[in-house]
């Protein structure tokens, strides 16, 4: 029996010739990466279980990225940007990213892939759940609390029980108007927000393979919302491309067998995709664009890891230039990197950065911000009961900040197209246009 | 290990996400100081939207006021429980709050693992779904040795689903202990 992908990086992790769905296995960990939520209680955890003056296992693999709450006033959070501070000093890491210099990057998913750190057939946790977004580049990524974070530090080695593989096929090729977040959308309304629970989720087809990474990162981010717990999409010349313009550090290349065995497999004729929405309160509550033409919305929002790339930002550029928005636009650009871009990138000679303000959207600076909600004074963080079109992935009761409001996930065009006109709007004549 | 797991019901729904069980702008507290870490307990499952809140009538908060500690150390939940972030916040709030054990139809996977590797508390499986048979306030048993939660209050009693290959880690307390016992890390 030939084995997927994910199981053939987690053998070659283990030291095994092959694994089977199920097996309990010892991994080793090729890149640890943590953020400043999750980083303090990973470090008191270490500490604690591997002494004071405990060094981890490998300083240049394990990679510390701020992005959750940073411009925020609030002085818990800002202590805790100060114990990663303290503990980088502390370990000597080289590998920090920290707030308030020229080294701050961002979202650490998409910072993660723009640093190099997201190689071929590696292995690579993170202490938050979208770690999933790696596996677009053909390796094992996933997302662990504090106590496993601190064992890895530790160690350099995890447990992991061999996911069974789903299979998500898309021939064809996508129509202009429809972005990866649609098709991502569409696969969690069929199989439910646990539909892939245990699995990894593994993408593949014609269609996916046209995408560009920030889209097939786009793809893979969003896996945990169906409850899976890897994404996967096998390297190609994309990668590569996109890899060797980031790092010279080795990688290796895996390809699923034929005959490997499939939990699941369901096969979409990628041309007959619409844009999709989830409907509060959550993200499998999935309905056509053009079955909510008459929701109202108070605010359009774009940015996280989910929809804060330079491929979001000049889809939503491409709807808004030389128009006005009609309701109050949050544009989050992911990372510092997308941030230079918006500068640099232009449609009609006009920048990104210009095409939002004279369209009369607001700028924000690269983090998580209101994806999550976070602190009152956070960017974009909803009030009351406001109707909000947003890229990024969970629309949980709460989840960007007000209890009482309520959020559709949309993808940038969408968002775009809807901020046009005030109500959800189906981007397709606006793109074909 | 304890065998005998006894404690006040609270009942909530499916698909019960991390940012309800700890809502992130709560997420800035200290874990391990012990004073900072209690405000966990005041806010555990303080982002359940209030008709959800302690079935079957809602509006039942899960910590009275201004306490640190929630009278109800038995969480009943449905499917999917703790789906969302990989905080380790969310098993942790819960045991800060003083829960003992969760008891669901299934759970996302993050979570389980957070819950058993931190050893916070023993996230229970019951092919039952028990949110339409347990009422918030219910006194509850669970007996380890014979697999089972009793509701005291309605006499009635279910099967628990094994612990499966996780037991080793849950008997050992959480994975350091587990990792120590088979000699790969050093004692």
């Amino acid at each position: 029996m030939g084995m997927t992908i994910t199981e053939k990086i987690l053998a070659a992790h283990a030291g095994k010739d092959s694994v089977a769905p199920g097996d309990n296995i010892w991994v080793d960990v090729d890149v640890l990466m943590t953020h400043d939520v999750c980083g303090p209680g990973t470090f008191a955890i270490f500490k604690k279980q591997f002494g004071e003056n405990a060094k981890v296992w490998d300083r240049d693999k394990v990679v510390i990225i701020p992005d959750h709450f940073i411009f925020t006033k609030d002085t818990h959070a800002n202590r805790n940007i100060d114990i990663l501070r303290q503990f980088v000093k502390e370990q000597d890491l080289p590998h920090y990213y920290d707030v308030g210099t020229d080294n701050y990057k961002g979202v650490c998913h998409l910072a993660l892939a723009q640093e190099g750190f997201n190689r071929p057939g590696e292995v690579l946790f993170g202490t938050d759940s979208h770690t999933s977004t790696s596996g677009a580049f053909g390796m094992f990524s996933t997302g662990i609390g504090n106590t496993d974070a601190a064992f890895i530090l530790g160690t350099g080695k995890l447990w992991v029980k061999v996911p069974e593989s789903m299979c998500f096929e898309f021939t064809g090729t996508f129509p202009d108007h429809i972005m990866a977040k649609d098709v991502i959308l569409n696969v969690i309304g069929d199989i439910g927000v646990d539909g892939a629970t245990y699995r990894a989720m593994e993408w593949r087809g014609d269609a996916v393979m046209k995408l560009s990474m920030e889209e097939r990162m786009t793809l893979c981010n969003m896996a945990i919302e169906a409850g899976g717990k890897n994404g996967i999409i096998e390297a190609d010349e994309t990668t590569t491309d996109y890899v060797r313009q980031r790092t010279d550090a080795p990688y290796k290349i895996y390809h699923s067998d034929e005959d490997a065995n499939y939990f699941f497999k369901k096969t979409y004729n990628a041309d007959e995709m619409e844009p999709i929405v989830a409907k509060p309160h959550s993200p499998d509550n999935k309905a056509k664009v053009s079955e909510c033409e008459d929701v109202k919305l108070d605010r359009a929002y774009i940015g996280s890891c989910t929809g804060g790339k330079l491929t979001d930002f000049l889809a939503a550029a491409r709807l808004l230039k030389g128009k006005k928005v009609q309701i109050d636009t949050f544009i989050v650009p992911a990372t510092r990197e997308v941030e230079e871009d918006l500068y640099k990138e232009k449609i009609g000679g006009e920048s990104l950065v210009d095409i939002f303000k004279n369209a009369g959207a607001y700028l924000g600076e690269p983090s998580c911000a209101a994806c999550l909600g976070g602190p009152k004074d956070t960017f974009g963080r909803t009030d009351d009961n406001q109707v909000v079109i947003s890229t990024t992935n969970r629309n949980f009761p709460g989840r960007m900040g007000s209890k009482q409001s309520y959020v559709y996930l949309a993808s940038p065009y969408t968002a775009a197209a809807s901020a046009l006109t005030g109500h959800i709007t189906n981007p397709a004549e606006f793109v074909n246009n | 290990m304890e065998k005998i797991i006894e404690g006040l019901a609270y009942v909530l729904g499916n698909d019960i996400d991390t940012d309800q069980i700890i809502p992130a702008e709560h997420l800035v507290y200290s874990l391990s100081d012990p004073e900072e870490k209690k405000n966990y307990g005041r806010f555990a499952l303080s982002g359940v939207p209030g008709d959800q809140a302690g079935l079957p009538n809602g509006n039942v908060p899960f910590t009275e006021g201004e306490n640190f500690e929630s009278k109800y150390s038995i969480v009943v939940g449905g499917k999917n429980f703790g789906c969302g972030s990989s905080r380790e916040h969310a098993p942790a709030c819960m045991e800060i709050a003083g829960v003992k054990a969760v008891i669901a139809q299934s759970y996302a996977r993050i979570f389980y693992r957070n819950s058993v590797d931190g050893g916070f508390f023993i996230p229970f499986e019951c092919d039952t779904r028990l949110v339409e048979d347990i009422k918030t306030g219910d006194d509850l048993k669970i007996d380890l040795n014979a697999n089972t939660l009793t509701n005291k209050t309605r006499g009635k009693t279910y099967d628990l689903k094994s612990l499966g290959e996780v037991i080793d880690i849950i008997e050992a307390g959480n994975i350091f202990e587990y990792a120590r016992k088979s000699g790969m890390i050093a004692s």
